[in-house]
């Protein structure tokens, strides 16, 4: 594998909350190849936003912090960047999907301006070159009628087309990267298939970097190359889909699978009755000293409450943070 | 529906609550005890009975109500507000000739306030733990606190008792000689104590209100969006998020136009600004009903006038405003 074109290296991003200090990403580390997908997995909560926002030097601040950790474009650093240098990679390096369709396209303005509007930015266009290529996007997204649309407010156009018109703009200045933070939640389930065909068409024909951050395990299997499995504000398990799915070592990899129940590897003659994880994500004002999932782990050890575990190489090929995979 | 008709329906609404508030105007006014009659005949130091008798029926206050609001009404019809008593020029015309001077301070009264006050309420919102943010706070606690004609004498006291650059009231010097530009200039040094005065209180409650909905805009996932695109902060401030902040300004600074009237009858009174409302003061000491009649019908269009104006410009700003 070549060098990763984005490569994030142990990120500690904290808040300050009335609750006191909250560690929400806790020394986060993923890394994504040219084209490649990778998926980010984990319940509501994980930090699976904060990593996102991360990327793109979007951490609110207050109450947020990036205490460490680096972040690298092409080699590039982008932690402490000055934000002028930010504006220059977010929409032209960095594009960005939202989970929110319905609100994350501002009301006042046409959906051709949004679009064009970073084009002239990035690419110092004029007004209508920009406005042509707002229409080209639209087109790629698959909307009908894109000139007349270009001139729609986001008000008179239905969710699905709203998230088309969000990846329209996340890819308008064909961006290498593409954070597309659960592009389809929002969405009902036909919809949803048709979004995430469509990312993977232009992922193909553009050659984007794709992470992909979504609840839908069944996404991951089918789009994702490699996924990332994160847990309280850290990464508990990473490695190439197949093995993973197929051979989960984690086990809140192996609750989360098995909440999807065709993707479980046993067969289901034997398959555990677990539909859910018991219990829910812990408050990260305190985590204690011991494994963040001890206390909903159906395997969990002594050791489990005393110390963190690492993340490390598995003899399964992939990484996993859990003593009891490792013994 | 397309805004020609949206507009005139607003114009047939705007037109039939005229109509209303004249018919209202003209019974409150007969309701009340005394009439010109009483008011000349107390100038002439006392009449008998049959003078005022004569005096009534000259202006025909002597016929039934229902005829006197008939007449009126006609004649309003024909720009006609009756004729004044007391300054012994037609109303119509003698309130036209005031209403400029009542405009120019009421609009850039309002202008000023709205401007300052969208600026002050940005720049806080910006920084929550600013100095500005404090400014706000405060200047909404004074605007709120002081009254009008008291932040007038302050300033009359400041910058005309002890630092003399501006003048006492009025609104132009006789002795200023040249061409417009000359004469706007001495317009505008006139105008600005009395402007800064009215747009005190204005400034104090928009500032508030834009500051309020810019920290509520800006928490919006759409900016989040902007951002995310790299639009440059001051671009995300004044285009992405200004616009949908404006909704809630340009709804009370439109609700406030005849607040700001009234504010200006007393603000002209203690510049003696030559406009509408030391007429109206004048006028009603002299009972001069006519008069009081025409003012108030004059204000009243001039505030449907301004919510209709209001109307459109909400429509330019956020497009989802649909209907009438
Ligand atoms: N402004 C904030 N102040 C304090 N804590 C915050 C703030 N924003 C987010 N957090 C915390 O950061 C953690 C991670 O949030 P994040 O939005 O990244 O979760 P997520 O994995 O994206 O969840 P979801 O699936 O619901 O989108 C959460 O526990 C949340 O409570
Ligand atoms: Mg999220």
């Amino acid at each position: 594998m070549s060098a990763p074109l984005l490569d994030i290296d142990g990120i500690v991003v904290d808040f300050s909350t009335r609750a006191g200090d909250a560690r929400v990403l806790d020394h986060v580390s993923l890394d994504v190849a040219e084209g490649e997908i990778l998926g980010i997995v984990g319940e509501s909560g994980c930090g699976k936003s904060m990593t996102a926002l991360s990327i793109m030097g979007l951490v609110p601040q207050p109450p947020g912090r990036l205490t460490s950790g680096s972040i690298r474009l092409a080699g590039r650093e982008l932690v402490g960047l000055p934000e002028s240098e930010l504006c220059d990679i977010r929409g032209k390096e960095i594009g960005m999907i939202f989970q929110e369709p319905m609100s994350s396209l501002n009301p006042v303005l046409t959906v051709g301006e949004q679009i064009a509007e970073s084009v002239r930015l990035h690419e110092g266009a004029s007004p209508r070159a920009a406005m042509a290529r707002a229409v080209e996007m639209l087109r790629a997204v698959e909307i009908p009628e894109a000139d007349l649309r270009a001139k729609a407010y986001p008000h008179q156009l239905s969710g699905g087309m709203r998230q088309r018109v969000m990846i329209a703009i996340a890819l308008a200045c064909r961006p290498r990267v593409l954070i597309a933070d659960e592009p389809t939640t929002a969405l009902d389930a036909t919809v949803q298939a048709q979004i995430f065909d469509l990312l993977q068409d232009l992922q193909r024909d553009m050659g984007t970097a794709i992470v992909l951050i979504t609840h839908d395990m069944g996404a991951v299997a089918e789009l994702a190359d490699r996924v990332a499995v994160m847990y309280a504000g850290r990464v508990v398990e990473k490695g190439a889909v197949g093995t993973v799915l197929s051979d989960p070592r984690h086990p809140y990899t192996r609750g989360l699978i098995a909440c999807v129940p065709h993707l479980e590897p046993d067969p289901p003659a034997v398959r555990a009755p677990l539909l859910e994880i018991p219990g829910v994500v812990p408050a990260l004002t305190d985590l204690g000293r011991g494994c963040a999932f001890a206390p909903r782990c159906g395997s969990r050890i002594a050791r489990c409450d005393a110390e963190k575990p690492p993340l490390e190489a598995m003899d399964g090929g992939h990484l996993t943070a859990c003593w009891v995979a490792r013994a | 529906m397309p805004l020609a008709r949206i507009l005139l329906t607003r114009i047939g609404y705007g037109i039939l609550l005229l109509l209303a508030v004249l018919v209202l105007n003209f019974t409150l006014i007969s309701i009340a005890p005394g009439d010109i009659a009483d008011s000349i005949a107390g100038d002439m130091g006392g009449a008998d009975a049959s003078v005022i008798a004569e005096i009534r029926a000259r202006y025909g206050l002597d016929q039934p109500f229902l005829v006197q609001l008939w007449r009126y009404m006609a004649g309003v019809f024909r720009f006609d507000l009756g004729y004044s008593y007391f300054f012994e020029t037609p109303v119509t015309a003698l309130v036209l000739e005031r209403l400029p001077a009542t405009l120019l301070l009421v609009v850039s009264a309002q202008v000023l306030a709205i401007g300052l006050g969208v600026l002050l309420g940005v720049m806080a919102a910006r920084n929550p733990n600013g100095a500005l943010n404090t400014l706000v706070t405060f200047l909404s606690l004074f605007g709120f606190a002081a009254p009008v004609f008291w932040t007038g004498i302050l300033l009359i006291i400041a910058f005309v008792s002890i630092f003399p650059i501006f003048p006492v009231g009025g609104m132009r010097d006789v002795t200023v000689e040249g061409g417009w530009l000359a004469q706007a200039l001495d317009i505008a040094h006139h105008l600005f104590l009395p402007m800064i005065t009215l747009a005190s209180i204005y400034i104090a409650l928009y500032s508030r209100l834009a500051r309020a909905a810019m920290q509520e805009v800006l928490g919006a996932d759409y900016v989040r969006t902007a951002r995310a695109k790299g639009v440059p902060e001051r671009t995300v401030l004044y285009k992405h998020a200004l616009r949908n902040a404006l909704g809630p300004v340009v709804t009370v600074a439109g609700l406030q136009f005849a607040s700001v009237i009234s504010g200006a009858v007393v603000v002209e009174a203690v510049f003696s600004w030559p406009g509408l409302g030391t007429l109206a003061l004048q006028s009603i000491l002299a009972r001069d009903t006519p008069t009081i009649m025409g003012i108030l019908f004059f204000s009243s269009l001039v505030v449907i006038v301004f919510n209709i104006l209001t109307d459109i410009v909400l429509r330019m700003v956020d497009p989802r405003i649909k209907g009438g």
